[in-house]
């Protein structure tokens, strides 16, 4: 087991290195995509373990980001009793907030098995963008709330977008050991054991409920702080920033990432980037390919795409990729294991 | 919060409105509810396949057909795309854990929804019923004749699919394989086969609900995604596993949430849709097999 706490630790301190010098290897655009694909990474990251370890499913956490990011929004532009709060603390609170949230979803969500679960967060999802509708004065309605411009600060010399490059992926870095370090300990175990069997894990003493809630809130901390810095980056925030699909997407890039690989999501997280935001290049790019003409006003494809990948995968790949790759290495590493 | 002047006439205007309403979400809801007790999951596509199946009938529509003519190709087109749906696509994971279904059926709703916007185009266009929205006086209260066609469409489908599965050896083979697998199977019946006829008729009625609310939503591809909430809130409210609930909980969904929104100024037309999944959280937390479903008994 020591060799294989050793390959995590080093697999960590790469990504850790990578993390850092990437900003000189691209441009400044790229930078900020790579810090929105580290956004989406960041919920990816709680939803795995919601549904990865704790075997509970989310439909709904879109609306945790949206949360999150009206939480941001609130605080820099209207501030509290007049003080406007810096939009970088107020991803910390954004995260309580949603994490709040997500604690009050997860205590009816004790009493409800996977479908029903599946349903709720649905019905989440579908009808959260009502809410700043209906409470237009405070949230935006549909016009939204225009964030400050995205800004290096404490006279730092990078530029923005690799600010905001840095900030996101050392969140996502920080919040990455703080996942591996509670799924690898105790709490990790514990939900292993509850996703595995609720009965057997109820009757060795563990509180299901204590462990099932934390999960949920937890999960919704994390989308919490993504969509916190996703309405940072963006500027600006209506019920549009987060659709409707996004928390489809979510589940879909877990799927296709597989449940329970932290590195699988960066795939996922990639994707969910693509489909939302350059979906008219995807289009471009296809119509490269010969006899395909597609009008890029017309952005079904990607979707399509990924709907189809992720059919083909769960009917192949039942445990998506991370899994897959496990199973192809998983002899080998395991011998490896055995040895130390 | 306040309650709006209040006259008769418009309070029984305001229940036939939910009653039409109503109609819609029972299609779905029962769509839902038979996809539910052959595959033991919840189609989240179905609102994609109500929506594609009437992009269909529009496409017909705009080649020169009447409604009526294109209605029972459209059916078709429905049945025979649910059964193949099924074949390939569900069969493979259909012993799986039922996340795993869930996630297949959501990603057919991408995949659909994605299919419609490269087809036809996203944003929205008019959709020409069959039914004129002319009023007729039914006891001095005024009523579209569209609400009625509506409603009567809904009925007549419901109707016949009763007698269907009550009197056809058919039914009889669908609802034992909804029952026991195993058993089934035992006595010859092509379980299979039935369960992906089960995801015909489920498109059948999601193109019927489908071509029944385009007139009144205007039609976009993401036409049913509010629609299909209220369905699911419709089938929990009825039961997940009772068709009987999921037409009776689609009825009286329409008129709830038509009236609420009415006369509860707090809630007007923004917190409908919250407010359905307020009923579906309530419903699961105090009688959880819904009015009219079976109590689950679990053997530990």
């Amino acid at each position: 087991m020591r060799l294989k706490l050793a390959l995590e630790v080093l697999g960590l301190l790469a990504l850790a290195a990578l993390i850092a010098v990437m900003p000189q290897l691209v441009s400044s655009f790229t930078a900020y995509e790579m810090a929105t694909v580290g956004m989406y990474f960041i919920a990816l990251l709680g939803l795995s373990i919601l549904t990865g370890y704790s075997g509970q499913i989310s439909l709904g956490h879109g609306a945790f980001m949206a949360i999150g990011g009206y939480t941001t929004a609130v605080l820099s532009v209207n501030g509290v009793y007049g003080h406007h709060i810096r939009d970088l603390w107020t991803i910390p609170i954004a995260g309580v907030v949603a994490g709040v949230a997500g604690l009050l979803v997860g205590i009816p969500a004790l009493r409800l098995s996977g479908l029903y679960l599946a349903l709720i967060t649905f019905g989440i999802a579908v009808s959260f963008r009502q809410i700043p509708l209906k409470f237009d004065h405070f949230l935006g309605g549909t016009s939204g709330k225009v964030l400050s411009l995205l800004k290096t600060p404490f006279g730092l010399s990078a530029t923005p977008n690799n600010w905001i490059y840095y900030l996101t992926w050392g969140i996502a870095f920080v919040l990455l050991v703080a996942a591996w370090l509670f799924v690898r300990g105790k709490p990790g175990r514990t939900l292993k054991a509850i996703r595995d069997s609720e009965i057997a894990a109820a009757s060795s003493g563990i509180s299901l409920a204590r462990y099932k809630t934390l999960a949920f809130a937890m999960s919704a901390f994390y989308a919490g702080v993504a969509g916190s810095l996703y309405a940072i980056a963006r500027g600006f925030m209506n019920p549009d920033v987060f659709p409707i699909v996004l928390s489809v997407y979510l589940v879909a890039a877990l799927a296709l990432g597989g449940v329970d690989s932290f590195l699988g999501l960066i795939v996922g997280a990639s994707a969910i980037y693509v489909l939302v935001n350059r979906t008219a290049d995807v289009t471009q790019w296809i119509n490269h390919l010969p006899a395909v003409n597609l009008n890029p006003q017309r952005p079904g494809m990607p979707d399509v795409i990924f709907g189809a990948v992720l059919i083909v995968v769960l009917i192949i790949l039942p445990t998506g990729v991370g899994g897959a790759l496990r199973r192809l290495f998983g002899p080998l590493t395991s011998r490896l294991y055995s040895k130390s | 919060m306040y309650i709006a002047a209040f006259t008769w006439t418009e309070f029984a205007q305001q229940i036939t409105a939910g009653v039409r309403q109503g109609a819609v979400f029972a299609g779905l809801a029962l769509a839902l509810v038979i996809i539910y007790r052959s595959t033991r999951a919840i189609n989240f596509a179905q609102g994609e396949m109500a929506t594609f199946t009437t992009f269909v009938c529009w496409s017909l529509m705009n080649h020169g057909l009447s409604f009526w003519a294109a209605f029972p190709i459209v059916l078709v087109i429905a049945f025979v795309g649910g059964v193949t749906i099924e074949r390939t696509i569900i069969r493979p994971v259909e012993n799986g854990p039922v996340i795993t279904i869930v996630i297949v059926t959501l990603g057919l709703a991408l995949l659909l929804n994605g299919l419609m916007s490269v087809i036809w185009g996203g944003g929205n266009r008019p959709f020409n019923g069959p039914f004129s929205t002319r009023t007729i006086d039914v006891g001095g209260v005024p009523i579209s004749v569209q609400d009625i066609g509506i409603v009567a469409v809904s009925f007549v489908l419901v109707g016949l699919l009763a007698l269907f599965f009550r009197f056809t050896k058919l039914g009889l083979g669908l609802r034992a394989a909804a029952l026991n697998r195993d058993s089934s199977e035992l006595v010859g019946v092509r379980v299979g086969w039935m369960l992906a006829f089960g995801w015909g008729l489920a498109a059948v009625l999601g193109a019927v609900a489908g071509m029944m609310v385009a007139p009144i939503l205007f039609l976009d591809p993401n036409m049913m995604q509010t629609i299909l909430l209220y369905a699911f809130a419709a089938a929990v409210l009825g039961g997940l596993d009772s068709p009987v609930g999921a037409v009776v909980g689609g009825l009286l969904l329409g008129v709830a949430i038509t009236l609420l929104g009415r006369y509860v100024g707090f809630i007007g037309d923004t917190l409908k849709l919250p407010t359905a999944l307020l009923l579906i959280l309530l419903v699961l937390l105090v009688k959880p097999n819904g009015l009219f479903g079976r109590v689950a008994v679990r053997r530990v």
